[in-house]
């Protein structure tokens, strides 16, 4: 185990949130087709509120820190509250679509100590990733705002999300990736709109595709191992948990309500109602979702992948249960290895289907 | 005798989690952590107080251990985070990035 797995293993034993995503905003000069967001302000945090919230991050213990939205430079503030960030000594990765980076705010970047910068890339033609992003010209301007990132020094990261759009794509964005010297990743996940609107699942990539996916040695470099059937359960394995979600992570949104992630949108308390480290030591959620070990899950404990799969607790509340099933992650535990899961062999189907999703929404917009 | 002079460089990040000091340089992503000792060296690194003083004050009273091997395992140690770029390290004083915080 590294040393980092170390640590985040000791904060997630002690109950210390070490990482947060901070979304400072939902606006956005790009309209993807998949974003899951709305792009209005519906009251985002001020300067001062969301100074203040990084102050009680760093209170509680917090060491990494994400900012995210949204496009975070939509915020005229945004250098002030990664200033404030760096000066209170977090760990800053900001995720963004660089079109808005020219020559000066990649110095400012540099200069205030970030540690990485993702940015999203679709496609390598313009054609598909200036369709996605809805905005023209968008690929040569974020492809020109990570070359200034690269030449300060800083690490970038390319982020590629997957779906029915670009699906041919990814081996082009991987090398281009190479190319810009910056790390590549892949993510198939598309999640519903932010007010309830599933139509945008229609872009989730099919499931024989993920098969494709997941056998591609470039993409996998331990592709055996990966796509190995389950190892048999034992009785430890269900002492364990999902996911770092609400144990040593959480995620904050522009109108400073918590949740356990971006992906999980269970509200547990509003930060300028309450301060943060009383929401996560007292609210009765985070206490719930600690709580859940995997023998508690009774669909998932019975399941031969319970050990391996990526269950995101978040994607199966939004399903309707923080308990049962991620049918997102069965299918991809399903063509990962060919195995069925406990959730198709319980709905006798011989390959997952998916059933409606919610998703966040503000709770200062909920009736 | 020259003196040596520490401060912390502006590219890191740190955090104390269980008495223990997480340090991580953002260049290259080397990741520490320090034990009481070593967290009481980089806390007090200033850039403008001498590491001798820092280790007199700092170390020996605080943690009872004897000055000249104390000596030797602050400027090893000083040494070693230098190398990550997580202290800097010079013969005259220097600036602190950081001179109000204290993670």
């Amino acid at each position: 185990m590294s040393l980092l797995s170390e640590v985040g293993q000791k904060a997630f034993n002690l109950g210390v949130p070490l990482s947060v995503h901070l979304d400072v905003t939902y606006r956005c000069n790009e309209r993807c087709v998949h974003c899951y967001l709305d792009h209005d302000d519906h009251g985002e945090m001020t300067t001062a509120e969301i100074k203040s919230v990084l102050d009680q991050l760093a209170e509680a213990g917090v060491f990494f820190l994400t900012f995210s939205g949204g496009e975070v430079f939509l915020r005229r503030d945004f250098f002030e509250l990664v200033e404030h960030a760096r000066r209170l000594l977090f760990n800053v990765k900001i995720k963004t679509n660089a079109v808005m980076i020219h020559e000066a705010e990649a110095k400012r970047i540099r200069a205030l100590g970030v540690d990485t910068i993702q940015i999203s890339v679709y496609s390598h033609r313009p054609e598909v990733h200036d369709a996605i992003t809805k905005l023209p010209g968008s690929l040569k301007r974020t492809i020109e705002g990570i070359r200034l990132l690269k030449e300060q020094g800083l690490k970038v990261t390319i982020a590629n999300v997957l779906m029915n759009w670009n699906l041919a794509d990814h081996g082009e964005v991987q090398k281009l990736a190479a190319e810009l010297g910056v790390h590549y990743t892949l993510d198939p996940t598309i999640t519903p709109k932010i007010d309830g609107d599933t139509s945008i699942l229609e872009l989730r990539i099919p499931g024989q595709e993920l098969r494709e996916v997941f056998t591609n040695a470039a993409l996998v470099p331990n592709m055996e191992e990966f796509c190995a059937p389950p190892k048999p359960v034992t009785g430890d394995d269900l002492e364990g948990y999902s996911c770092s979600a609400g144990h040593s992570f959480c995620y904050i949104s522009p109108y400073a309500d918590v949740f356990p992630c971006v992906q999980f949108p269970l509200p547990t308390g509003n930060l300028r109602q309450q301060k943060f480290l009383d929401i996560w030591n007292q609210s009765p959620e985070f206490k719930e979702v600690r709580s859940i070990q995997a023998r508690d899950l009774p669909v998932c404990s019975s399941c031969a992948h319970v050990t391996s799969c990526t269950r995101c607790p978040g994607l199966a509340y939004m399903e309707g249960s923080m308990r049962g099933p991620s049918t997102a992650d069965c299918e991809k535990s399903f063509y990962r290895t060919g195995v069925p899961t406990a959730n198709m062999l319980a709905k006798g189907l011989d390959k997952p289907t998916f059933t409606t999703l919610i998703q966040i929404r503000p709770l200062a917009v909920v009736s | 005798m020259s003196e040596t002079y520490v401060a912390r460089s502006s590219a890191i990040a740190a955090r104390m989690l269980a008495g223990e000091m997480m340090v991580m340089n953002s260049m290259d992503s080397t990741f520490f952590t320090l034990n009481e000792v070593a967290t009481a060296i980089w806390q007090a690194a200033d850039g403008r107080t001498p590491l001798r003083e820092i280790v007199r004050t700092r170390i020996c009273e605080q943690f009872d251990i004897d000055p000249e091997q104390a000596e030797k395992d602050a400027e090893q140690f000083v040494a070693e985070l230098s190398q990550h770029g997580i202290l800097l390290v010079s013969p005259e004083p220097l600036g602190d990035p950081h001179p109000q915080e204290k993670p």
